[in-house]
This record gives structure tokens, sequence and C-alpha cells, in this order.
């Protein structure tokens, strides 16, 4: 069973790296991207449990240890 | 009395701090090993700065979880007093002892010099009778600095008086030019409700004798004597 987790700064937190890439695209000349956020990606491979308790177990591996809940949130994916 | 500097694999300044602590204060002081689940016979904790397990994921992220923090953070609800520094305060924050978060430095750059941070309060472990006001000159070397609270809870920092250090120009005064990380309200040192508790990002231990450019920082660990004498 294969956990998708997917951590990004909160929208009400200023993301300092997302706005340096957002200039250097507008340096390139991407003038239309009006936004950028860089987060955070991982997979986890979780053995021996049916689906739901993989993405119970994932979620709570997310709040406890991937995201920091002050300044991210996340969002849990489990692929059959 | 004796402090003791806790070592994680990647802490860098853990040196510095036992140096400071028995060689320009006069006091014991001993390493306490991550994996130490036992602080052993200790008035005072230091966790010093550093890249803590590389600090993947997140800085002190990975930190948190290791046994020495369980038996830290027993240690500081019993009031015994816990200074974190630079890496050490963002390992408290991710144990949840001190509110709060590091982002990225506003620049997106490694900050290494001087700054001149106004002491906030003199009724913390790290500030026990150092006059408000005063201004002491330390070195940064971060790049995740950037003091983060959402607007209602930093209100209520305030309002708990949990700010202890903030980023000011020499003589004391507020500025952005002075704010190098871009810090909500230039918080760069806070406490817990209770004051034994207390972070902040510049290095007192790399500025403790005049020899290296600054000897303020060695009021920072005098202070902690104090407050400890104190009890």
């Amino acid at each position: 069973m294969k956990a998708r987790v997917y951590v990004m700064l909160k929208k009400s937190v200023f993301d300092p790296q997302g706005r340096t890439i957002q200039d250097a695209l507008g340096g390139l000349g991407y003038r239309n991207v009006s936004d950028v956020r860089q987060g955070k990606y991982f997979e986890l491979s979780l053995e021996g449990m049916p689906a739901a308790q993989a993405k119970e177990t994932a979620e709570e591996i997310a709040r406890r240890v991937l995201a920091n809940p002050v300044i991210e949130s996340y969002r849990v994916e489990v692929e059959q | 009395m004796r402090i003791g500097v806790v070592t994680f694999p990647g802490s860098n300044s853990d040196h510095d701090a036992y140096h400071v602590v028995k060689h320009v204060c006069g006091e014991e002081s001993c390493f306490i090993w991550h994996k130490d689940t036992d602080l052993g016979r200790v008035d005072a904790v230091v966790l010093p700065g550093g890249f803590a397990y590389g600090d993947y994921l997140r800085t002190g992220a990975i930190a948190r979880f290791s046994p020495v923090m369980q038996a830290v953070q027993a240690f500081a609800k019993r009031g015994f007093p816990v200074l974190g520094i630079c890496n050490g305060f963002q390992i408290l924050q991710e144990a949840g002892m001190l509110p709060g978060a590091m982002l990225r430095n506003r620049n997106v750059k490694f900050l290494s010099q001087p700054v001149h941070v106004r002491v906030e309060r003199d009724d913390t472990v790290a500030t026990e009778g150092i006059p408000r006001g005063t201004v002491l000159t330390m070195p940064i070397a971060h790049g995740e600095g950037n003091f983060y609270l959402p607007e209602d809870e930093l209100q209520r920092l305030e309002g708990e008086g949990q700010v202890v250090f903030r980023y000011t120009a020499k003589d004391g005064r507020i500025d952005e030019e002075s704010n190098p990380n871009g810090s909500a309200r230039a918080i760069a040192g806070i406490c817990n409700r209770e004051r034994n508790v207390v972070g902040l990002m510049p290095h007192p231990e790399r500025a403790a004798e005049a020899e290296i450019g600054s000897a303020d920082g060695r009021r920072i660990f005098q202070a902690m004597v104090r407050a400890l004498q104190a009890v």
C-alpha cells in the first residue's frame, strides 16, 4: 500500500522560497505566473494493512512528523 | 552549579557552550548524549546550535523525537531552566515547549553576521538581572530564523510577556533594516509562560569573550547562573 503525503505552507504563511522562484520565472519571461508555492511530497510504503488503516496511519504520521501544524497543512492520498 | 549541554548528531555549538559555562563562567558543565534518557545531576540544560540530524525534514523536527528530549521536557516541567540556542530553539518549538515556528529567512539566504538584540525581560532564566532595554551584540548563523506565529497568537504571546529578545539597531531602536530575517515583531527570543524555558536565535556562546569580538553573550550565561542561585 502506498500513501502520498503533500505538505504545503498554509495560505496565510508567506513562502520566501516560492516568491524567489516566482521572481526568477518573471525574469525568464513567464510574467503570467502570479504565484508560486513550494511544498514537500512524501511517498510512504505501508506494509500489511488495509487501505483505511493505511490512510489513518499516514494521516497520523503527517500530523505528528511530516508537517508542522503551526505553519503547514497536509493532504494524504492512498493508492490501492 | 552544573549546566548540562546536549549533543545531538549534528550539533556544532555544544563545545562552545561547554567552554563558556566551564571556563568563562567557572561553573561545572557536562555533555549529555542525545540517546540518554536520564540527564544525570544537572541544574540546567542547554540545547546548543548546529544542525541536529542534518535538519532533515525541518529544522529540529527529527531531534525533538530523540530519547533525551523526553527527559528534557520532564526536567522543564519541574521548573528547571532550559536554554535553546539557534537550532536548540528550533528543537524546543518543534517539541511544543515554546510557541511558533521558523520560516526560511525573508531573503532566503543563510545569514552569518553580528546582530543587536534588545533585552525585553529581566526575569527569565536567560536574562535574570539584565536590565530591560539592554542591547547585546551577538552573531546569528541560520537559514531558518524567521519567527512566525499567527497574528492572534502573536498578540497572546506579547500579552503574556513572553518576548525576551528583539532585533534592534545598536541603540535599541526597532527598524526594518535591523531585522535580519523577517521575524514577526522582530522577535529574536522568547520564553514559555513559566519563564524557565528560553529560546533565542543569536549565539551567546560565540560572543562570550572580548577577544572574539563581543563578550555580551557571557551575560546570558551569567544570568542563567544567577537564576539558579536565586532558586
